[in-house]
């Protein structure tokens, strides 16, 4: 059970690091980790149940407070499965709308990871430099919906309002703002020696193995595979958008890091291309007020900033879901890390976790 | 087809053709299969018992390779007048190389065993945890079956029809100190 | 008799109590100028309220601390737990004894005071040996917690300062050499004869032994980057985890005095001391020495540079990220050791040749 000079150690649920209530079981030979044991649910709230009570309008709220850093793709990916058992589309003017909001939300979650992933590590400066931009977006979403965290912006259908004047302004001006203080992270981070040596061969996993823990988003990128569902499974309207999407090589938390650097430039790109081709049009197509789609089932994903968000939606024709699941990417993503953790030092952890970028509501539910 | 299109007469909408993977499977694996269902994405029922061996052909034939589980969840059928077998288990796979998706179902019963697909996909290890944790659906040969949302002790199936979406009453207050517990039992 | 009498009890006893009790406040204000410095850097603005812009925020920390419960876990071994932040402190504190402020005496009531407590002929291997002792202070402190972090965070910390000694001491042998004396006071006044400090001494500047020695005693002070044992985000709080306090506020006030004495050693060594900054064209006694008087002029001088170093230490905090422990120790053991003893050797070739 455990060697002579083993050790057990308990990352517990309060620690400052942690993002969120996690628990970890550490075993220790000296200060290499032997075996890691994720406990979670402790932010358990019973969302999947929830949705088999609530409407279908009502529901979406809570894919809010799923994942609440990314809580427009979680809508998104919902509303979406949703307008598929509905058999309705959206029109082009709100499918862009869509596009603009899910990336700017895609910087604002890489903002935050890097945020608390360079604070973990040690570079706090780093932290409130990014909650800067971050403040930005913020600002943006507050005055598209009045929230700037748990949006709730999408309706079935469509958008439920327009734009507000000057969104588009501002939103340009941001992404104008946006690259020279990637480029200030860059210098801070990128080539700092101890950065490096914290985060070069930390961490490493294949990219067949990642594929098999069902890894995905920038954790799998990080490792070479090249899984984006924004390619593969195109939904919206990502295929008249042109994008790139980076790519590690080694899979060790150095790539991961550099990916979603990248990524964040990427979406920059994708916001200003969405921004030029929006049309004009209605934004809202005719659905009842009372949404009972007929019977049926749906499994729809949609890249969120961590990974694969899936809604997986059976419907018996009344106008709450018989079963709504939702598939987490940090939830299986987690799953890696006894994997990753192996044969690293307990300081590694913290960067480990960090990398992942785990949000404990999107794990637990 | 496309009776009602009347300019249309010179384009032929071609036939849906079934995934490459979905013809394999049918190939040879035919005798594991209870019941297709084509669409966009097909939905296969595959027998309970198969359910290792199909999953791993899917992901080791050259033709299928679906080396990604999406998600694995459980769904109580009570409620869809299915009480026997209760659970369906579904698996959503997809394929990189070929870009197909595929949804197996298989049924288990409310005492029965499933084997586990954990020997396929590694990613099945804690999706397993959890449909056994809200539902009760047990996986045989499963390395490590415990509950994983819920606390060890709990002795219920949250996700199950039954189980109330309050909470039963005994569950409320978890964590009472002895005092209240008094104050409740006097009044 | 009755001045043999003044001149050793009273006059040092006089000069320990200015000196702690300066000491003391100047720790103070050292934390809220590290809050205002690293916040400015942060885009932020540090404590401002408690006074015009945060001054009197020191005063509240020290009633925070004072006022705050005094816990004691139940399984602590209990008379370690007491003594060890005594132990921290007390080496911070009395290796100030040969720390020289100023280069010269100032009569007071005809009584004359020297600007150190003490001048030892081994300052240098005085101040290395007492700094040593503060180890002592922290594995006391993680042992007695009787809890896995904070034992962790101590063993770190003991094995990070062990390491860090070898190349703190292998740095100074060059200023050794070059002063011909370990007397600290002595070794200020040979820059001022040679009329360089030895940082730029020509024909071999010091920048090396400067680099070496500062790194080796932000790694001793456990600062960032190699502020592993206490780092919050990793092991809570290393090993003053179950300290609270009057008890937690030793364990501060230890390691800012650290700091601070880290700082007056470089400006001693290689800064030039209390020596006025005249970038070697300005005459040696610039005017301040009459608007201020000797000693004073050196005192501000003196004050200047170790300002200028500390300020450096805070600007390291603002901006790297951490070391992981391991390679905290191969820095120390593969780069840092070799890099001293080469320089020690170019120094003493270069010396060798020069005359």
């Amino acid at each position: 059970m455990f060697g002579p000079s083993e050790m057990e150690i308990n990352l517990g649920p309060q620690h400052p690091s942690t993002h969120g209530v996690l628990r970890l079981k550490l075993k220790l030979d000296g200060e290499r980790i032997v075996h890691t044991d994720p406990v979670i649910g402790y932010l358990h709230r019973g969302c999947e149940k929830l949705g088999e009570d609530r409407t279908y309008l009502q529901t979406m709220v809570y894919t809010d407070r799923m994942d609440y850093v990314a809580a427009f793709s979680e809508n998104l990916v919902y509303i979406e499965a949703v307008e598929k058992l509905l058999g309705v589309e959206a029109p082009p003017r709100a499918q862009y709308m869509r596009v603009v909001l899910a990336e700017l939300q895609r910087i604002a979650s890489h903002l935050l990871w890097l945020a608390t992933h360079a604070l973990d590590i040690g570079a706090m400066t780093v932290f409130l430099y990014t909650f800067r931009e971050r403040e930005m977006i913020l600002d943006l979403f507050e005055a598209y919906c009045g929230a700037r965290l748990t949006l709730s912006a999408v309706r079935p259908g469509g958008m439920y309002q327009d734009f507000p004047e000057g969104f588009a302004d501002e939103t340009r001006r941001f992404c104008d703002i946006l690259p020279e203080r990637l480029d200030d992270y860059h210098q801070l981070l990128t080539t700092n020696r101890i950065w490096r040596e914290r985060t070069q061969g930390v961490g490493v996993i294949a990219g067949d193995v990642a594929l098999d823990y069902g890894v995905t988003g920038p954790c799998l990128r990080g490792s070479g595979v090249d899984y984006d569902i924004r390619k593969a499974i195109p939904y919206s309207v990502y295929p008249e958008l042109e994008f790139d999407v980076p790519l590690g090589s080694t899979g060790d938390t150095y790539d991961r890091y550099l990916c979603r650097m990248e990524e964040m430039r990427q979406s920059r790109r994708i916001v200003l291309q969405a921004l030029d081709q929006m049309p004009d049009g209605p934004i809202q197509t005719k659905v009842p007020k009372r949404i009972k789609p007929p019977k049926g089932e749906v499994y729809h994903v949609n890249e969120g900033p961590r990974g694969e968000l899936g809604v997986y939606l059976i419907s018996d024709g009344t106008e709450s879901a018989y079963r709504c699941r939702f598939r987490s990417p940090c939830f299986v993503n987690l799953q890696a890390l006894p994997e990753m953790a192996q044969g690293h030092l307990v300081a590694d952890i913290i960067a480990l976790i960090g990398t992942l970028d785990i949000v404990l509501g999107c794990i637990d539910r | 087809m496309s009776d009602n299109d009347t300019n249309h007469d010179d384009v032929q909408v071609p036939e849906p053709v079934p995934p490459r993977s979905l013809v394999r499977l049918r190939e040879v694996r035919g005798d594991d299969l209870q019941e297709v269902e084509e669409g966009e994405v097909p939905i296969v029922r595959v027998k309970p018992e198969r359910i290792e061996d199909v999953c791993r052909f899917l992901k080791e034939d050259p033709d299928c390779r679906m080396e990604l589980l999406s998600d694995l969840s459980g769904v109580d059928m009570i409620a869809l007048d299915r009480p026997e077998p209760r659970f369906d288990v579904v698996y959503h796979l997809f394929s990189l190389a070929s870009g197909e998706r595929m949804t197996l179902k298989a049924a288990v019963g409310e005492n029965e065993e499933i084997p586990t697909v954990s020997t396929v996909w590694r990613t099945a290890n804690w999706h397993e945890r959890e449909a056994f944790d809200m539902f009760g659906i047990r996986f045989a040969g499963h390395p490590d079956l415990r509950r994983i949302l819920m606390p060890d002790e709990f002795d219920a199936h949250p996700l199950r029809k039954d189980f109330p979406l309050e909470g039963r009453a005994k569950d409320h207050g978890y964590w009472r100190r002895p005092e209240d517990e008094r104050g409740r039992s006097e009044s | 008799m009755r001045d043999a009498l003044v001149s050793n009890v009273l006059v040092p006893f006089v000069q320990i109590v200015v000196m702690v009790s300066v000491l003391m406040l100047g720790v103070a204000y050292l934390v809220l100028l590290e809050r205002k410095i690293i916040a400015y850097m942060q885009v932020r603005l540090g404590p401002r309220r408690v006074g015009p812009h945060g001054l009197l925020q020191p005063i509240a920390d020290i009633l925070k601390l004072l006022l705050k419960e005094d816990i004691m876990p139940s399984r602590v071994d209990r008379l370690v737990f007491f003594v060890a932040p005594i132990i921290l402190l007390i080496p911070a504190l009395i290796a100030f004894a040969v720390i020289p402020f100023s280069g010269d005496s100032f009569s007071v009531f005809g009584v004359e005071i020297t600007p150190w407590v003490t001048d030892v002929n081994v300052g240098l291997l005085y101040l290395l040996a007492i700094g040593s002792l503060g180890v002592y202070g922290i594995v006391m402190a993680g042992w007695a917690s009787n809890s896995k972090y904070p034992l962790l965070g101590a063993l770190r910390s003991a094995a990070q300062m062990i390491s860090y000694e070898v190349p703190l001491g292998l740095s100074v042998i060059s200023v050794l050499m070059l002063a011909g004396s370990a007397s600290m006071v002595e070794i200020v006044r040979q820059q001022g004869e040679q009329g360089v400090w030895f940082a730029f001494w020509w024909p071999y500047p010091q920048f090396v032994g400067l680099f070496l020695f500062f790194v080796a005693a932000v790694a001793e002070t456990n600062r960032a980057p190699f502020d592993l044992p206490e780092a919050e985000t990793e092991l809570v709080a290393g090993f003053h985890t179950e300290y609270s306090g009057m008890k937690f506020a030793f364990f501060f006030l230890a390691e800012y005095m650290n700091m601070i004495l880290a700082a007056c050693v470089v400006t001693i060594l290689f800064l030039g001391g209390w020596l006025p900054i005249t970038f070697g064209l300005l005459p040696r006694e610039p005017l301040s020495t009459f608007l201020l008087g000797p000693a004073l002029t050196g005192f501000m001088w003196f004050f200047i540079k170790v300002f200028l170093v500390l300020f450096v230490y805070l600007w390291i905090r603002a901006t790297f990220p951490r070391y992981r422990y391991d390679q905290l120790m191969r820095l120390s053991w593969k780069w840092f050791i070799p890099m001293a003893l080469i320089h020690v050797m170019v120094t003493a070739v270069v010396i060798l040749l020069k005359g």
